[in-house]
């Protein structure tokens, strides 16, 4: 009987140590990662690479056609996807509790969020490209991911929603307020932290993806400063393509460089998500 | 207040809710706008290819000169690269995840989880580049054979990024395990080890599954990892040290080149496009299914 | 005439009869309390008179309720105007999460009212009749939330009143209180007496004999007896009275 025990202890141990070593191994992945990108980018980065168009030479070229094209397209996807999620959030969280067409709307984000991001990239290069007319424009792609991310933007503001307990709702109509009212006046306000945490992860999540906007036309390689929504276009992931695509040694060296920009940016962004959701939460101990 | 006001402020409320419900209807029309384009754009290529060809050529040269259409090879290099990831990912995402659960202090898990979400954060390209720039180096130390394009890099890089996705939900999946269950295992003098895979790890079954069909499902989606260190050669293999296309990748060299709108060429990535769909789909619905029945199990 | 009158009410929460043929009338300037055991159908029944029911699943009415003559169930009665003329206060305090002004002040905003003269001097008048100006004049930009229990409820009576109610609906206004505010929030309630009609909800029988003018017994949604106060309390005419007011049964 022991004999049994002594084994079962060992293989829990084993097991243990498995476990930190699996743990660590992702750990460790990630900080090998980091480190190949600082160690070989560090260098690259200064103010000429920062505000350099492209160029054939490796040393010349630069990411600030990128750096504009990704501000762009964020600015615009945060302009179409905020109000379109928040109102999408209210209407399923508010009003559409008991009603069919809630139920099916809802059934559609969850399949939604599902689907790859290069098929948005295929439903924007039919509808936006070509059927509405919008061309390859920094319009197209802010549509197409506004599309991608809205699913994230109408989860965190139906959990937001949620959080205000009822008995605000309840005080707001006993004083003779409407809903409307109600949902202007305390319940968003109420909920802008946790909107506004959704809102920066699914904006920080759109500055990252090249594929569907590689699709629906974004440009591989151009020195065109975007200056309008219809214009041209590259964004810093697909830039970072273009130069991985190479086979210059240099090139290599740029694409680390823009990592460590990318990664900057992302890192932040989520950072700030985490920290507002952190400050969020604790306010709302009622 | 006049009942002229009334009915005004009546149907202010009336229009607010109807512009909060055309703006939700979005998503219904975004699930039909990509039905449409894929059905639509689809079909004259499947009038000019057969089903048959599609599912058996093993060939995939649509813009060579000798036209084949099979789609076999980039069904073969989605699921490579897939079941590479999932290969890596699952062991290793569930041993973290009954690790936090029964062994790490409270303390160390509520450290360790953010940073291992870091993990899922990283945008695509950036791991594109590890698996090209960092890993297929350090393999080629053991495989001297393999090329610079192969699928085992982009398929193990993926299964990293996809870790947080398998140990995070498997986590929160054997946390919702009653205690009693718990109780019961360690009060008759079981281990943490045979309490997780005896009795918890069956329990959380349908959460488990839940991860992992949606890590499937990431994986097979999953497009720029794989352009970028796969090379873009359609090729029917098994082989991981050789390279391969998946569905995805093919869509985006297609899209890097100029191709004829409205050609066959030109359909082809819609015809794809909807044969990933279709495998995404089904993965997902699956998923849901597991979802429901974890739901009514605990609540 | 009365201030309210109720007559042959029933509701129904889907098939759950949940208030039986209750009729009563409220003369204004009293203060009325219901009292009987939980479920009995109390809060229930003071939820139709601001119709705070509308928003239950499944809620049925039949009868009527007349306020100053008017029913209020009336398909051209507008329920944000009657919410204004029939106010209410919680049983757990629910002050918005904003100051303590704009507390105050937020039922006079969503009617358009801007005039900042008008709600400062709003602010002052209701807190002073609520009995909180003193201990809060000079924090008015101070978060609600920071205030105690006892405060946060009669700041909830002070956003109630400046508003401008003719009645005042209380369900167990301080059962969620320590004794002390319990004791200011039944003074307030004594004060307030001379110019709203008050009705409130309370499982204390003490409170109900301390406060209240007329007594109103529920029990399994039938209103079993009615009268002053003092009767009921002292003499009541049914033995199921006599039973909730000696601690029979709860």
């Amino acid at each position: 009987m022991s004999k049994r025990n002594s084994i079962n202890r060992i293989n829990d141990q084993v097991f243990k140590w498995f476990g930190i070593a699996c743990t660590i191994f992702g750990l460790a992945m990630l900080a090998i990662f980091l480190y190949s990108v600082l160690s070989e980018g560090i260098p690259r980065l200064d103010w000429q690479f920062l505000t350099s168009l492209p160029s054939r030479k490796p040393e010349n070229a630069g990411i600030f056609v990128g750096i504009v094209g990704s501000l762009w397209i964020m600015g615009l996807t945060a302009l179409i996807a905020i109000p379109l999620g928040v109102a999408s959030g209210i209407y399923l969280e508010e009003y559409g509790k008991k009603n069919m067409i809630a139920s099916f709307i809802e059934i559609n984000i969850t399949n939604l969020a599902g689907v790859p991001s290069i098929i948005y990239g295929l439903l924007a290069l039919e509808i936006f490209v070509r059927v509405l007319g919008f061309g390859k424009s920094l319009l197209t792609g802010s549509l197409t991911l506004s599309l991608l991310v809205l699913p994230i933007i109408i989860v965190a503001t139906r959990e937001s929603l949620k959080a205000v307990p009822n008995t605000i709702r309840e005080a707001s109509y006993a004083l003779g307020a409407t809903k409307w009212q109600t949902i202007l006046y305390q319940i968003l306000p109420a909920s802008a932290g946790g909107i506004m945490t959704g809102v920066i992860l699914a904006l920080s999540r759109a500055v990252g993806e090249s594929a569907p906007l590689i699709v629906s036309g974004a440009l591989i390689y151009t020195s065109v400063i975007p200056s309008h929504p219809m214009d041209d276009f590259s964004v810093l992931p697909i830039q970072i393509f273009n130069w991985l695509s190479r086979p210059q040694k240099g090139f290599i060296v740029n694409a680390t460089a823009a990592i460590i920009v990318l990664l900057g940016i992302t890192f932040i962004m989520n950072g700030i998500a985490i920290y507002l959701r952190n400050r969020w939460q604790k306010k709302i101990k009622w | 207040m006049s009942g002229f006001a009334y009915s005004e402020m009546r149907i202010k409320e009336k229009i607010i809710e109807g512009l909060l419900l055309l703006s939700a209807a979005i998503s219904i029309l975004t699930t039909f706008g990509i039905l449409y384009v894929l059905i639509s754009d689809s079909y004259p290529f499947f009038q000019k290819v057969s089903l048959l060809e599609f599912f058996t050529d093993t060939q995939w040269t649509p813009l060579f000169a000798d036209k084949h259409f099979g789609i076999l090879p980039l069904v073969a290099g989605t699921l490579l690269t897939s079941g590479i990831a999932i290969a890596v990912a699952l062991p290793i995402g569930l041993t973290i995840a009954i690790y936090l659960n029964e062994y790490a202090s409270p303390g160390f898990r509520k450290v360790i989880k953010p940073i291992l979400e870091i993990l899922a954060t990283i945008p695509t390209v950036v791991y594109g580049f590890f698996a090209l720039v960092v890993i297929t180096p350090y393999l080629q130390n053991f495989f001297p054979e393999m090329g610079g394009f192969n699928a085992l890099s982009p398929g193990i890089v993926m299964g990293i990024m996809i870790i947080p996705l398998i140990s995070s939900m498997s986590e929160d999946a054997l946390y919702a395990v009653p205690k009693s269950l718990r109780e019961a295992s360690y009060g008759m003098g079981a281990t943490r080890l045979q309490t997780s895979f005896r009795v918890l790890v069956p329990a959380a079954s349908s959460g488990i599954i839940v991860s992992t069909i949606l890590a499937i499902s990431r994986a097979v989606g999953e497009t720029m990892i794989v352009a970028i260190a796969a090379g873009q050669q359609p090729n029917l293999t098994a082989n991981p040290l050789e390279p391969v296309e998946t569905i995805t990748t093919y869509i985006v060299q297609v899209s890097l080149g100029d191709v004829v709108q409205g050609s066959l060429e030109y359909q082809t990535i819609f015809a794809a496009g909807i044969t990933l769909f279709a495998l995404t789909f089904v993965l997902n619905n699956i998923s849901f299914y597991f979802k429901k029945r974890f739901r009514e199990k605990y609540e | 005439m009365e201030k309210i009158s109720a007559n042959n009410v029933q509701v129904y929460y889907g098939s759950n009869h949940v208030i039986k043929d209750v009729s009563l009338n409220i003369e204004p300037n009293t203060v009325t309390a219901f009292i009987g055991p939980s479920g009995c159908g109390k809060s229930t029944f003071l939820r139709l008179l601001n119709r705070m029911n509308d928003y239950i699943e499944g809620f049925r009415k039949e009868g009527d309720i007349f306020l100053d003559g008017k029913n209020i169930y009336d398909k051209k009665i507008r329920v944000e105007e009657l919410r204004k003329e029939v106010g209410m206060v919680f049983q757990k305090p629910n002050p918005f999460p904003k100051t303590i002004y704009e507390n105050v002040v937020y039922g006079l905003r969503i009617q358009g009212i801007k005039n900042k003269k008008v709600l400062d001097e709003t602010v002052e008048t209701s807190l002073k009749k609520a009995a909180l100006w003193e201990e809060v004049k000079d924090q008015l930009t101070k978060s609600a939330l920071a205030l105690s229990g006892g405060q946060q409820q009669r700041l909830c009576i002070a956003r109630t009143l400046a508003v401008q109610p003719s009645v005042i609906l209380m369900d167990e206004p301080a059962s969620a209180l320590d004794p002390i505010s319990t004791a200011k929030i039944e003074e307030l309630i004594y004060d307030l007496k001379k110019n709203y009609t008050i009705i409130i909800v309370t499982h204390n029988m003490q409170q109900a004999g301390r406060v209240s003018d007329k007594t109103a017994f529920f029990y399994i949604g039938e209103l079993i007896e009615y009268g002053s106060t003092k009767q009921v309390f002292t003499n009541p005419e049914k033995e199921l009275t006599q039973n909730y007011i000696t601690g029979r049964f709860g």
